[in-house]
């Protein structure tokens, strides 16, 4: 009981640290300071991003994983979840030298596209869709694996092609676990601080997301740092709130 | 025009390995144990199973062959009824029954159209708005077999058609399905485990076990003769068809058979061969049901004796061997049989 305590304590009171020192009163005028309307709304571009390209490019990984038998099928699935155990900045450091000017892929990007993505909005999307997409798959894969597949044979039966059978009946069967997949990616993309510092730094406006300018305000400007904080926070148990409906009110 | 079908497949420990043929207009059940193959069976007529080896023919058509050829599900000309019709939770009754038409590329509009009078002959037009989870279990199956066959397939599968309705909804949903299925002018196959299902829906019999046809026929042949014990278990019933008065059942023959419950209507009572008792005088007691008759033929199986009765009540019994010393019975023997009122099952056809 007592460890149970300690541990519950431990986890809750950083929490009302964080909530004790919001200054309530300038909280508002903190907001719209310079340095924290050009990081929130750099935040919300960017998270929409990473969100937007991990729907994109994470529903069609998911169905592969769920429902395609190829060798090696279970070390792509581990790959694939990598981001979630990896250290953000370890990510950031492998897409500087995959994507950055002098990488893998990125040198031909810059050589032959005059593409740089270090230092560059697009690069600070691509860090938070590294760290957000394997909780998207990993929640599509698991609605995949658990909807009971003999809705998609029916769809056969009645003449559905594959595309028109994953468009009109598997996609809409699994739409919870998409919606759940999509909301963790983006509270999770909203939240990226290592990769993006590592490999999209950490210019103002361009950059320089929420949570970069929180750990640079800390020392400057502590009220701003902790308003921004607290929106984090509010975002973060909104998601929460939205998946508990989801997970609970299940149809 | 017919199904031709002999399908080989594994599947976990099942070894299914069994031939069927059917014709235009008439319907078939294949009939079985849970575990014997039946719905293997009709998936892989579907194209939801592919066959390892034998050949499936339509029309004329090979849509698989378990080597070279394999029409995927999508291109045959099936409808398949789902043991728990699977109608799409997320579309209402309308789009469900209108999805085939649309998946055969007809515009939205006419395809509601279709989807509409679908809907009308099964007598289901005023919940096209609805969802399935709104429907009664009797409802569903009706918006299931409408859907399947929207777009006039040239087969319908139904499995288990009556399986998930619970015992008050299943006698009107059976009698609305016979009537259905009558509409339907292609080949129809259904798959049940239970008899009286097949008795009042299937011209024909298949037995299935073990993955193994056992034998095939009208149900009257093959109760009447039973190739093994478990077909005789599972089928070797009395079925007497007739017109229901009341607590009466009229047989063709003009004999009447009390049967409580028999409504009115053409109805089927199901008597066990088990509670036929047979008499050498005419007995006096409390069983309602007392014909005379005369011994046509007698099977032996096993531990017990199955005595054909030949009078305006035919019927089976089934006594053991010792009775049947006793009695003497033989070939042309006349007797009585007897059997209480409460012994019979009845439902209307």
């Amino acid at each position: 009981m007592l460890f149970a305590l300690v541990g519950f304590a431990f986890i809750a009171l950083p929490l009302i640290g964080l909530i004790q020192q919001v200054s309530w009163g300038s909280l508002w005028t903190d907001l719209r300071t310079p340095e924290a309307t050009a990081a929130l709304r750099l935040s919300v571009i960017c998270s929409l991003w990473a969100t937007a390209l991990s729907v994109l490019f994470g529903v069609p990984l998911a169905f592969v994983l769920a429902r395609v038998t190829f060798p090696g099928r279970s070390i792509a699935r581990a790959l694939v979840l990598l981001p979630l155990v990896v250290p953000p900045v370890v990510g950031g450091v492998g897409l500087f030298y995959a994507f950055g000017r002098e990488g893998l892929v990125g040198q031909y990007l810059y050589d032959w596209f005059d593409i740089q993505l270090t230092f560059s909005t697009a690069g600070a999307v691509m860090a938070e869709t590294f760290v957000a997409m394997p909780f998207l798959v990993i929640t599509v894969e698991a609605a995949l694996r658990s909807m009971d597949r003999r809705y998609e044979d029916a769809a056969a039966t009645l003449g559905a092609r594959p595309m028109t059978i994953a468009r009109r009946v598997t996609l809409p069967l699994i739409a919870p676990g998409l919606v759940a997949g999509a909301a963790l990616a983006w509270a999770r993309a909203l939240g990226e601080f290592g990769a993006t510092i590592t490999f999209a730094g950490n210019i103002q406006g361009r950059t320089q997301t929420t949570p970069l300018a929180v750990y640079l305000l800390l020392q400057s400007k502590p009220d701003v740092a902790i308003g921004l904080s607290i929106v984090l926070l509010a975002v973060c148990v909104a998601v929460l709130a939205l998946l508990r409906d989801r997970w609970l009110g299940f149809r | 025009m017919s199904l031709v079908a002999h399908v080989v497949a594994h599947v976990g420990s099942l070894d299914l390995d069994a031939a069927v043929e059917v014709d235009e207009g008439e319907t078939v059940a294949i009939l079985g144990p849970n575990g014997a193959g039946k719905t293997t069976l009709l998936r892989a007529l579907a194209g939801l199973v592919p066959l390892e080896a034998g050949r499936v023919t339509l029309d004329g058509v090979v849509l698989d062959d378990g080597a070279r050829v394999f029409v995927a599900p999508e291109g045959r000309p099936i409808g398949v009824v789902f043991q728990d019709y699977l109608l799409f939770p997320h579309l209402s009754v309308l789009e469900n029954v209108a999805f085939g038409l649309r998946s055969h590329g007809i515009r939205r509009a006419a395809a509601r159209n279709t989807a509409t009078i679908a809907l009308e002959r099964v007598g289901l037009a005023d919940l096209v708005d609805m969802k399935p989870r709104e429907l009664s279990g009797g409802q569903a199956q009706r918006v299931a077999l409408a859907r399947a066959t929207a777009s006039e397939p040239r087969l319908l599968l139904l499995d288990e058609p009556l399986a998930a309705l619970d015992q008050s909804a299943r006698g009107t949903t059976r009698r609305d399905l016979r009537a259905h299925l009558a509409t339907f002018s292609g080949i129809r196959l259904l798959v049940t485990h239970d008899p009286l299902d097949a008795a009042a829906l299937a011209d024909r019999l298949v037995i299935l076990e073990q993955g193994r046809v056992i034998q095939t026929g009208s149900f009257a042949d093959v109760s009447a003769h039973p190739r093994s014990n478990y077909v005789a278990e599972l089928v070797g019933v009395n079925l007497l068809r007739g017109l229901g008065h009341g607590d009466h059942l009229e047989l063709p023959s003009g004999a009447m058979v009390v049967v409580p419950g028999a409504g009115s209507g053409e109805a089927l009572a199901v008597i066990h061969p088990r509670s036929i008792a047979l008499h050498i005088q005419p007995p006096a007691g409390s069983p309602r049901n007392v014909a005379a008759g005369s011994v046509e033929s007698i099977e032996s199986l096993g531990d017990r004796v199955r005595v054909r009765i030949a009078g305006s009540v035919p019927l089976i019994a089934e006594i053991t061997p010792a009775a049947r010393r006793d009695l003497d019975l033989g070939a042309g023997t006349p007797v009585w049989t007897s059997f209480k009122a409460t012994d019979v099952t009845v439902f209307p056809v």
